[in-house]
């Protein structure tokens, strides 16, 4: 099978086809709609801003060619800003619409915490998770980030809590996302990728 | 669930070999860049920075070629530094494998820098590497391997370097760097004191205790070492279970 990465002119994708590469599974950057209606599972890694992901997305004829993928059942992991996108909205780029495929505004961390929140941090289950199969309650991940999503609002199956409870975890069946980066997070962050792509088999 | 303390090693690299500096001078051969990243890769190190230290542009490609084959080798954060004068060699060293970049003479000569790279790739990937001395009890910024004063105050320049964007301080002591007296502690904690992003100590680590010390007193973020991970003096396992057992949050699982 082969795993089709987003590519909407910015963030980290080649941290993110080496996790893939090394679980031997091919990849391939999807720039255009076709790609994305053609794909088998797609996973959109985002670094930066936020107004950067949903213009590029936008800018290249993505968006639609996406949310219609998510609508038929097609596989998706979003990635760190990749989950952010699938809200309504953030106070990073308040004039920005996200896919709004989950209700919700993602919002910045409180100025009383180190920000970004860089570095490894553990999770907490709320809810069972396909993600987390097989990964240790006590698995560190990578997290890299200034915003994120209320527990609250997202409905996750797991979070996480740095200023605020946050959403680490979100599945609402094909729809999966992580706000920390498996790309980076070693062993426990390859068998979410596993898990993921158990699911786009 | 705690942020766990990071600990980082760090490969000087040299026309493809990894070299370790005795305060900055006299340069020592310390191994192969893959080798040694796999090995950190596998002990659970939390993050791997690699500094180019070759002296002329001349060798920015086997530099690159370093930093790719390196990059194979990793599923940890990888900060990729020395030599980053502009967004096209931030670029360069991105789409070749690194998560984040580091800047440090470049940004004390055109601090716009900072603010260029943390737009493009967010203050996620940007860290604001200083090297600081002491002198007459102030802590005063060098640049150029530490040769050159700037007369930028150490407190200041962290604070400057963080309002531009930049997402963390890796944080130099020049006195303590390569001398094994270790970290200097209250250095690092006013800084630490100073901005709201991680610091990452770095210069001066001997024993285990340094490091404990750097994270009780300095209230250090991350800790980063180079000659005593590479001669493995001093594995990185065993200081995670000994932090781990004091009460600093590590992350052990891998």
């Amino acid at each position: 099978m082969k795993i089709s990465i987003i590519d909407y002119g910015a963030g980290n994708l080649p941290s993110v086809e080496r996790a893939f590469w090394r679980l031997g599974v091919e990849t391939e950057r999807s720039t255009c709609p076709e790609q994305i209606d053609a794909a088998e599972g797609l996973v959109l890694p985002g670094v930066g801003h936020f107004s950067a992901l949903v213009r590029g997305l936008e800018k290249n004829n993505l968006a639609s060619s996406l949310r219609a993928a998510i609508h038929r059942g097609l596989p998706f992991l979003g990635i760190c800003l990749g989950l952010q996108a699938m809200l309504t909205s953030s106070e990073e780029a308040p004039k920005e619409r996200g896919l709004d495929f989950i209700p919700g505004k993602v919002r910045a961390l409180p100025g009383d915490v180190k920000s970004p929140h860089l570095g490894w941090n553990q999770l907490k289950r709320i809810r069972p998770s396909f993600l987390l199969r097989q990964v240790p309650e006590d698995a560190h991940f990578y997290f890299a980030h200034s915003y994120a999503v209320r527990a609250m609002e997202a409905h996750p199956v797991a979070i996480c809590d740095y200023g605020f409870p946050f959403g680490a975890v979100i599945e609402r069946g094909n729809l999966m996302a992580v706000q920390f980066h498996p790309e980076k997070s070693g062993e426990a962050g390859a068998q979410v990728l596993r898990n993921f792509l158990e699911c786009a088999r | 669930m705690t942020l766990a303390r990071r600990i980082i090693p760090c490969m000087d690299v040299d026309a493809g070999r990894v070299m370790k500096g005795i305060e900055f001078e006299g340069l020592r051969d310390m191994g192969d860049p893959e080798q040694l990243a796999a090995r950190y890769n596998r002990e659970g190190a939390d993050e791997l920075v690699m500094l180019d230290i070759t002296a002329s542009r001349d060798g920015r490609p086997t530099f690159l070629d370093t930093v790719r084959r390196v990059a194979e080798q990793l599923n940890i954060p990888y900060t990729v530094g020395g030599g980053i004068r502009s967004l096209e060699d931030g670029h360069a060293v991105l789409r070749a494998g690194a998560d984040k970049v580091t800047v440090n003479t470049a940004a004390v000569e055109r601090p716009e820098l900072v603010s260029e790279l943390a737009q493009e790739f967010g203050s996620q990937a940007v860290v604001l590497s200083m090297d600081v001395k002491e002198i007459n009890s102030h802590w005063e910024v060098f640049v150029r391997g530490g040769r050159e004063a700037t007369g930028l105050g150490a407190v200041a320049w962290a604070q400057e370097g963080v309002a531009r964007g930049a997402g963390e301080i890796l944080l130099t002591s020049i006195d303590r760097d390569g001398t094994l007296k270790g970290f200097d502690c209250s250095l690092t904690s006013a800084i630490s004191a100073a901005v709201l992003v991680p610091v990452i100590a770095s210069g001066g680590a001997r024993t285990f205790e340094d490091f404990l010390r750097v994270f009780r007193e300095g209230q250090a973020d991350a800790a980063l070492a180079a000659s005593i991970f590479h001669s493995e003096t001093h594995p990185i396992p065993a200081l995670k279970r000994f932090l781990a057992e004091r009460g600093v949050p590590m992350r052990l699982s891998q």
